[in-house]
């Protein structure tokens, strides 16, 4: 049996985690201080990949990534770089949509922290910068990595816009599921079988640890 | 001046409209709850950005508006204790401390001795490794008082600190922040809706309402002779009526005022305001008489509306024949030895006569 679509597919949802977890951190932490109608404008974008089938992210994001599209363009022009159809499109595809489960899940986690603990954190003299990461974060330690749980699994488990980003090539763009549907179009069912089981492995894997990290969390 | 403080602030339901000064003494902010007292205070700290005014501390401006000076909270050198502590959950009580002292403080062994210090002048020996959860309320307090004395703040802003304990604990804190106070030495402001703590604590005091702040005034002086009706009401004084001077009949020593709802002329001693809108009478200036008085002064009839049983004495509510009992002010509520309650064997529904001792009514002008 060829790995490659389990290193490719753990290799695209790992990488995508960290970003999604940086940016939907960042987009919580400032959205949740910006003035009303910003806040409901720019929170409507981005839970958007949520909610939309992923075909139609992946094709936005072929509007704009495209290699005749304007940033498809200038990428290949100053960097010599495609940005379709490498096993790196997967990086793309996965982050937005995996990116509303993290931001939402950080987002919830901020909005119950208690702010005394900042203000305080500020009359004592303490950086906002030292209050973030010593105070805000590990208060909010148990919900912002539930977040990136989710975010992970469902960076793993994209099909719809990595299938319409990256396509299916063995060896080089395949990841777990685009490779359970190949196999199962292509009547090798035995195979799609063996990686049907792969997936639910590591899903298993996934629910459990967001219910230990839950448990943990109540138990406090 | 130590501190002066010239603030505006629109609120979501009011205009908080604050203007005091303090000196080297604890000031009180007396107020009921929702006035405006913490938003005063998150104000000083500079958690909160007034919409006009000045405030300086110690001859710097930590904010004014005219010059757009706003100093971030971290350099205003100000400590405010938050009502529920704020301790740092995550935290344990000696890295509370440590915190305070600067994360980046290189000299890590000199923090260690400044902390184990301040453990140990606050009763804390011992929870060096403890959670803040895993404390009891009156240590919680005692954790965050030395984290912010830790920090050699120029002022000390305390915000209710009493109002999350009970009972016995709460006294015995109240004796030993006198003691944080009096080493503190610089200016300190304590906010609170106990009139109790205020007496207790303070030199003199603010009281609030609506988001106005009145001229301090000595706390013993607001407690005796208080002018407005809001400081009347925070002192403790239940009973209430709105009052008309009756300017024609003052007679020698005192004035004539009319109480609308109580439907009676009262003799007064206190010198009348021209523009009195009500009266104050404490429990204590109200008597029972069984015979007639020489002179009729100050003497109502009233029907007994309700005997409550106190654990120290009886309160009897009761509402003047000739006035308005349906009225906010419209009952009058009496003290009485239980003693005194029994040997009447009065009950609910009887007229009794009651007399309102002149040297303690109190004129009071209705908004500050």
């Amino acid at each position: 049996m060829d790995w490659y679509p389990l290193y490719n597919s753990l290799r695209i949802a790992l990488i995508s985690s960290v970003i999604v977890f940086f940016t939907g951190i960042f987009a919580a932490y400032y959205i949740a201080r910006m003035n009303r109608a910003v806040k409901g404008i720019l929170d409507v974008v981005l839970t958007l990949p949520m909610v939309l089938p992923p075909t139609v992210a992946g094709y936005f994001l072929l509007l704009l990534l495209g290699t005749k599209r304007p940033l498809g363009i200038w990428f290949m022009e100053n960097f010599g770089i495609k940005l379709v159809m490498t096993w790196y499109s997967g990086i793309f595809a996965a982050s937005v949509v995996a990116f509303p489960l993290m931001y939402r899940t950080a987002r919830g986690a901020f909005e119950s922290f208690d702010e005394t603990l900042a203000h305080s954190g500020q009359t004592l003299g303490l950086s906002n910068t030292y209050i973030f990461w010593h105070i805000r974060m590990p208060a909010c330690r148990q919900g912002i990595l539930a977040g990136a749980v989710l975010a992970f699994a469902r960076a793993l488990g994209e099909y719809g816009a990595t299938s319409m980003l990256a396509g299916y090539t063995p060896g080089k763009t395949a990841t777990i599921s685009t490779t359970v549907y190949q196999l199962w179009r292509t009547d090798n069912e035995a195979l799609a079988f063996q990686w049907v089981l792969v997936n639910l492995a590591i899903s298993a894997a996934v629910l459990l640890t967001v219910n230990m990290l839950e448990r943990k969390s109540k138990g406090k | 001046m130590p501190l002066y403080v010239d603030i505006e602030k629109k609120l979501k339901d009011f205009c908080l409209r604050t203007k005091f000064e303090a000196e080297q003494e604890v000031m009180g902010i007396l107020g009921a709850s929702g006035c405006g007292k913490s938003v005063t205070l998150k104000c000083i700290a500079g958690i909160i950005k007034p919409d006009r005014g000045r405030i300086v501390l110690n001859g710097t401006t930590l904010f004014d508006s005219e010059k757009n000076i706003n100093l971030v909270p971290q350099k205003r050198h100000v400590g405010l204790l938050f009502q529920n502590y704020a301790l740092f959950p995550n935290m344990t009580v000696e890295k509370n401390l440590m915190a305070a002292l600067g994360p980046w403080e290189k000299d890590k062994k000199k923090a260690r001795v400044q902390v184990a210090e301040f453990m140990d002048r606050f009763y804390l020996t011992g929870m060096e490794k403890r959670r803040p959860s895993e404390l009891s309320g009156g240590q919680q307090q005692r954790v965050a008082l030395a984290r912010i004395l830790l920090t050699k703040p120029r002022l000390l802003m305390l915000d209710e600190p009493f109002s999350a304990l009970d009972g016995y604990l709460r006294w015995r804190l109240e004796l030993e922040m006198m003691d944080v106070l009096k080493e503190f030495g610089s200016t300190v402001l304590f906010v609170s809706h106990s009139r109790d703590e205020i007496y207790h604590l303070c030199r003199r005091v603010c009281v609030m309402e609506g988001g106005t702040c009145a001229p301090a005034v000595f706390v013993k002086s607001m407690f005796e002779n208080p002018k407005t009706l809001a400081a009347c009401q925070l002192s403790g004084c239940k009973n209430y009526s709105a009052a008309k001077p009756e300017p024609k009949e003052s007679q020698e020593g005192g004035t004539w005022v009319f109480a609308c709802d109580w439907g009676v002329k009262l003799y007064c001693k206190h010198p009348v305001p021209k523009n009195i809108t009500h009266i104050g009478v404490r429990s204590h200036a109200i008597h029972v008489i069984s015979g007639e008085r020489e002179d009729r002064k100050n003497v109502m009839e009233c029907q007994i509306r309700r005997v409550v049983e106190d654990v120290s004495y009886m309160v009897v509510m009761v509402s003047p024949l000739h006035g308005d009992s349906w009225k906010d002010g419209g009952q009058l509520r009496l003290e009485l030895p239980k003693e005194q309650w029994e040997d009447y064997a009065r009950q609910e529904g009887k007229v009794i006569r009651i007399f309102i001792d002149p040297d303690h009514i109190m004129p009071l002008v209705s908004s500050i």
